[in-house]
């Protein structure tokens, strides 16, 4: 699915369950009768099934993701995080379980720190929605970018996307004034690697550092 | 704010990872990360009894249901010419038979991912259940001899000896399964380019090991497989094989003729892709009273499946860590309707080993003497399994330097002796180890018109940082500044590299790495020195220096390698070399080592533990690249705290099904566990095992760690907690 461009239409079309469900009803109906194997009358109806099926369960959805104005058609069942990975191609913010348990997929919304997992992309109707690909400027590493390499405070490099944004956050809350405090406001983020005692130090560094809100 | 310091200079000041701005900018794409025009979305459907067969499945709703192009099932699979009778594991979607709770039995390829999870609810699967067995205390009785002849009873001198010994003890211990859970959830993207071509995009640790297996699974030539693993989130082990679910995910995208993404959830993370098998051992210790071993016996039972056999080296370290005229070891597996385990970190060593060294910890105490020296008393300086040399061991130094960074001797040897604020403080050590090894490689090396050196081999990097190290062994061997240096893998098209376990992998591809570019060097002396008007024309190899991209002879008489290509007008030169060790490597043992020393706080009323600080050694021989080898110790320990104290995956024996398959309930350590860890390298180069002579350090950094945690918990409270992992209840409720 790509991104379309919707600004012309109006937000929020309210779909009827009803319309939906006799939709299938009517086409199921059909295929019944015509006795053929289900495989076979897909085949026949598919494009048409599937483009009035897709609209129908499409919203439309005007959200800033790092910087950039999206104008898209998105299902409301679709998590902030698979929006950001299969549909606009960041596949920087990283799934690890999709339940929250993790903290891999961690994004800001509006300057704050949220498990993109968690929620979904039709909730962020307006919001701003920064992932790591968002957070240097341009060739510039963000500090904290920086002083994960510096440390390394990684290995394999998956949960790092979420421990940065996390980490940003955290230092931004107000929750980085000791190594006990980051430990503890960055339990949210798992690294299974193990590299939780450099993350730490990066993350001290730029605090030191004076890093800014 | 001085706690906010920062204390680890070794890492700070050390080379960075070569791949990590790609790493911290969301830039690095892992297997699901590669979009391709017109993929599909696949999500398996997972058995929901533990042992049975499949009755009937119907997923006409399924088919049916928006943007669905196919649901794949037994009833309905392609053939796979490679599942005859010599196929071992689980064959997918191959007959109604159902093995083990979790197993996959459909899947369902639709053009979204929303689209494939709902319709793969609506596939409706039932069975005929019949009773399964999932526990293995229940079952210690059908305990058997495993088929694999490596894993028969081992005895040196007399068997038992340790019940006639002036002092003794037998005892029983318990790892727990444990999940390798890496961060990436394991994913392939499968492209089918021809009848009897595919490209996949896959988590592996192993590259050509993937292509051998897809190739001979689809019985396709072996160069029609291209196995794409440029990024691994992390492996553990878990990623050293094919696994059934990378076969469905080749099959959906055969059925639909379309490239099929599949990526599994973290519950399916539980039971399709491997685990540590739980493991119930006895340890039975001898020694004279004046603390010399006389007998060692290390007995262990562990869980395999019933469809295929595996096993590990669990009882090995018992064979050869101390020195002991007497010891024997048996092995014995129990199926159960569980899918198959697989090596996880440390494999065998990190199970065995919790035993031998809490046994060790106990009989010290037994005999009054400091577990450390105890350790020391019975130190082996040649393997007593063999009595072969060993390639190189410095054990001894690195328990100094570990008992002097944690203040070893400053503690009271007394259980339950100490406290500081409120709280039980305990002193542990241990000791690991691991085989060293060197398999063959092959590497490539091209040096480029402007300079710059490019190193490529088809392996992949599931986080040690083998690019990193790759680079500095090239730029040491080649004489040229790390910037100038770059390395390639993560494409089965490179030249065969070795599969990424067994801490092995320095020890291979470094060698290829290191071999290949002395065989470039020689080729550009060779070309300088047939030049009438070089300065270096018919000097000899071993009278030159390559330093800086030049050849020197000395330092007027120089040529750069730059204005070499250019004279001869071409635009590279390269040399591909496959690199394996010699004969004399079988005349030693070869193993690294690690010796562990935690220091824990343990609550007096709820039990609970923390580790509070860590000092752990590695004795690996040289040490390529610092930064990330204190990465690897300190992942290590990582994994081990989470041993320790809280991972176990929990079966509900009556449904034969995981109860805590999520990292909600399945509790690996988090920032708040883990304490900050000094990281010591002996860094003494082995002079046997290869040119660099550097040994593994990814498995010792875990091995033996557990029982340095479960030994401090005994110091800090008298308790001895022989079972994993050590969880408050466990605490409370022992007797001192």
């Amino acid at each position: 699915m790509k991104p379309e461009d919707t600004s012309n239409e109006k937000p929020h079309r309210h779909i009827k369950h009803t319309e939906r469900r006799d939709f299938l009803k009517k086409s199921s109906l059909l295929t019944a009768i015509s006795l053929a194997p289900g495989s076979l009358i897909k085949a026949a109806e598919a494009e048409l099934d599937e483009k009035f099926a897709s609209a129908l369960e499409q919203l439309p959805l005007s959200i800033e993701v790092n910087g950039k104005m999206q104008q898209v058609n998105v299902e409301p069942r679709v998590t902030l995080l698979d929006f950001l990975r299969e549909q606009l191609q960041l596949t920087g913010t990283k799934k690890g379980c999709d339940h929250g348990q993790c903290g891999a997929c961690t994004v800001h919304v509006d300057g704050k720190r949220v498990n993109s997992c968690l929620s979904l992309a039709v909730m962020h109707q307006g919001k701003k929605i920064t992932t790591i690909e968002g957070l240097a400027n341009g060739d510039e590493l963000h500090p904290m970018q920086e002083a994960f390499i510096k440390h390394d405070g990684f290995q394999c490099g998956y949960c790092t996307p979420g421990q940065i944004m996390s980490a940003v956050a955290c230092i931004n809350e107000g929750h980085a004034n000791s190594k006990d405090e980051i430990r503890e406001f960055m339990s949210g983020n798992i690294c299974r690697c193990g590299a939780y005692p450099n993350i730490v130090d990066a993350i001290a560094d730029v605090k030191n550092g004076g890093q800014k809100a | 704010m001085k706690d906010l310091s920062s204390n680890n200079k070794s890492i700070v000041d050390g080379p960075s990872r070569v791949d990590g701005k790609h790493k911290v900018t969301g830039k690095a794409r892992y297997a699901a990360e590669h979009p391709i025009d017109g993929m599909l979305y696949g999500v398996l459907v997972d058995s929901t009894i533990a042992k049975g067969t499949i009755a009937s499945i119907d997923s006409k709703a399924a088919e049916w249901a928006p943007g669905v192009k196919a649901v794949i099932s037994h009833l309905n699979s392609p053939k796979i010419p490679g599942y005859d009778d010599k196929f071992y594991g689980l064959k997918v979607f191959f007959n109604n038979k159902v093995l083990f709770y979790g197993q996959p039995v459909a899947l369902v390829v639709a053009d979204s991912f929303e689209r494939a999870l709902h319709a793969a609810t609506l596939v409706k699967v039932t069975y005929n259940k019949d009773k399964s067995e999932t526990s293995v205390d229940k079952n210690l009785a059908n305990a058997k001899l495993p088929g694999n002849p490596r894993m028969k009873d081992y005895v040196r001198g007399e068997a038992d000896a340790y019940k006639k010994a002036e002092v003794s003890l037998e005892e029983e211990y318990l790892m727990p399964l444990e999940v390798h859970n890496p961060m990436e959830l394991h994913a392939i993207i499968a492209h089918w380019l021809a009848d009897d071509k595919v490209k996949v995009y896959d988590k592996t640790q192993g590259i050509k090991d993937t292509q051998e297996s897809i190739s001979k699974t689809f019985k396709l030539p072996q160069e029609n497989v291209q196995v794409i693993a440029e990024y691994v989130g992390g492996g553990f082990g878990s990623a050293l094989r094919t696994w059934p679910h990378e076969i469905a995910a080749l099959l959906g995208a055969k059925k639909t003729g379309r490239p099929v993404k599949l990526v599994l959830n973290r519950m399916q993370m539980f039971t399709m892709v491997g685990y540590r098998p739980y493991t119930r051992m006895k340890m039975g210790l001898g020694a004279t009273k004046d603390g010399k071993l006389t007998g060692i016996t290390h007995e262990a039972t562990a869980q395999t499946s019933r469809y295929e056999e595996f096993t590990e080296a669990t009882v090995n370290m018992s064979k050869f860590m101390y020195k002991c005229a007497n010891a024997n070891t048996r092995y014995r597996l129990v199926q159960m309707d569980v899918s198959v385990p697989t090596w996880m970190r440390g494999p065998g060593e990190a199970t065995g080993s919790f035993a031998l060294e809490c046994a060790m910890d106990e009989l010290a105490y037994k005999l009054d003497l400091d577990p450390l020296e105890f350790r020391m008393k019975n130190y082996a300086e040649v393997d007593p399994e063999n009595g072969k040399p060993f390639s190189s061991k410095h054990l001894d130094e690195a328990y100094k330097l570990g008992a002097e960074k944690i203040g070893w001797y400053d503690r009271n040897r007394k259980p339950a002796s100490m406290k500081e604020d409120g709280m039980l403080v305990g002193y542990g050590m241990s000791s690991g180890t691991f085989g060293a090894f060197r398999w063959e490689a092959t590497a490539s090396a091209r040096i480029n018109a402007d300079g710059t050196l490019v190193v490529q081999s088809a392996v992949s990097d599931c986080g040690p940082g083998t690019a990193t190290s790759m680079v500095q062994i090239a730029s040491e061997s080649f004489g040229i500044d790390a910037s100038k240096t770059s390395f390639i893998l993560g494409d089965s098209a490179l030249p065969p590299g070795p599969t990424q376990g067994g801490s092995g992998t320095t020890s291979a591809l470094g060698s290829a790495v290191f071999d290949t570019c002395l065989a470039l060097k020689k080729q550009l002396h060779e070309i300088a020195a047939a030049e009438q008007d070089s300065p270096l024309y018919q000097s000899k190899f071993e009278d030159v220096k390559f330093e800086d991209g030049d050849i020197l002879l000395s330092r007027s008489k120089k040529v750069a390698i730059t204005d070499l290509l250019k004279k001869k007008n071409v635009p590279s030169i390269a040399v591909t070399l496959e690199s394996k060790g010699n004969e004399e490597l079988q005349k030693y043992s070869m193993y690294s080592f690690s010796v562990h020393f935690a220091k824990v706080h343990v609550h007096p009323l709820t039990g609970v533990v923390r580790v509070v600080q860590v000092a752990t050694v590695a004795d690996s021989g040289k040490i390529i690249s610092e930064k990330t080898a204190a990465g690897q110790m300190i992942g290590g320990v990582t994994g081990g705290i989470g041993m320790a104290l809280t991972e176990e995956g929990v079966f509900d024996d009556r449904f034969g099904k995981f109860i805590n398959n999520n990292l909600a309930d399945y509790h690996v350590p988090v920032h708040a566990d883990v304490p900050h860890i000094d990281t010591i390298f002996i860094n003494k180069p082995d002079p046997i095992i290869n040119p660099m002579g550097a040994k593994g350090m990814g498995e010792i950094a875990l091995i033996g760690f557990a029982a340095a945690i479960a030994n401090a918990v005994y110091h800090a409270t008298g308790k001895r907690i022989r079972e994993l992992p050590i969880t408050p209840d466990k605490v409370m409720g022992a007797e001192v």
